[in-house]
């Protein structure tokens, strides 16, 4: 069976389509939408948690959609080293879900920022990363009202130990504690990040990028 | 089976910045009111829960509460429960 990446839909997303289009349009990956209600996850070889608005981001940023039968089979393949990435919302979800630590809330300034971000990379051992170099600067597009990363100042030091942050804004934009923009586990497989490397991968839409960030999804 | 009212109060943890509840204590001095030293935003959660027995009534609002209302790494809550009369 042909390996593809499968694309969450929730109710309330609305990035699904333009990882769709990224991988497919701009990266000839095949791709396969996941309704939140399948749990069927045969013949995926990646899952991205797409960017929007969840469940209507009742309570709060993926707090609803933790519940979603689609991520009990999300959790499994995770936790099994399945590739997994969470953008926006995405990261939203995966904080919430518990694969990834801390929370994400209301920006220091309170606006929705819409902006291209300056990042610095540190790969280390994510996978999805890997065909960055330590210290590369790159530019990546966000549009986001809850992105301040939040963790106390000891989870924090843990994390930094770990090498787990990632990605970094080069000027913090939204008040992230330790500047966090993107974390990825222990093992490598799960990233979750706050810009969207979907909409960097064409050059009308916002730089080049993210595209090596998302062809990482099939090796 | 008896009903049980709670109301749960979520609230963000002291080292939680709240922009939203700064923003609202500047407009409260622009209101007049200069004397606001601390003003912070939290949800309050009203519900209502059949079980059969208060301890029940306690264990699965308790579990509602740390689970699913507030996110421990953010939010603090606290929990009132009376029997709906």
């Amino acid at each position: 069976m042909t390996q593809t990446i499968g694309i969450v839909v929730f109710p309330g997303s609305n990035c699904d389509r333009d990882v769709r289009w990224a991988l497919e349009g701009c990266l000839g990956l095949p791709s396969r939408f996941l309704w939140h209600e399948e749990r069927d996850l045969s013949g995926i070889a990646a899952v991205v948690l797409p960017g929007g608005f969840s469940y209507g981001d009742y309570l709060r940023c993926g707090a609803i959609a933790r519940f979603a039968p689609v991520l009990e089979a999300v959790r499994d393949f995770a936790l099994q080293g399945g590739p997994v990435l969470g953008i926006c919302n995405g990261f939203q979800v995966l904080t919430e879900m518990g694969l990834l630590p801390g929370a994400l809330v209301r920006n220091s300034g309170l606006h929705f920022l819409c902006e291209p971000a300056e990042l610095s990379v540190s790969p280390g051992s994510c996978q999805w990363l890997r065909d960055y170099s330590t210290g590369e600067r790159i530019s990546l597009p966000i549009a986001h009202g809850e992105g301040r990363y939040q963790i106390d100042a000891e989870d924090l030091r843990r994390l930094e130990d770990e090498g787990s942050i990632v990605l970094r804004y080069a000027s913090n934009p939204n008040g992230s504690r330790g500047d966090v923009a993107g974390l990825c586990n222990r093992r490598g497989n799960v990233l979750g990040l706050m810009p969207h490397p979907e909409r960097a991968c064409d050059p009308a839409t916002g730089g080049l990028d993210g595209r090596r960030l998302l062809a990482a999804a099939l090796s | 089976m008896p009903l049980f009212r709670a109301r749960v109060q979520v609230s963000l943890r002291p080292s939680v910045l709240d922009p939203a509840g700064e923003a609202t204590r500047a407009a409260a001095s622009r209101l007049g009111v200069s004397g606001v030293q601390r003003l912070r935003i939290g949800k309050a959660i009203e519900v209502d829960l059949e079980a059969p027995d208060q301890a029940t009534a306690q264990a699965q609002l308790e579990l509602l509460s740390d689970r699913l209302l507030a996110n421990p790494v953010i939010e603090d809550w606290h929990l009132d429960l009376n029997e709906a009369g």
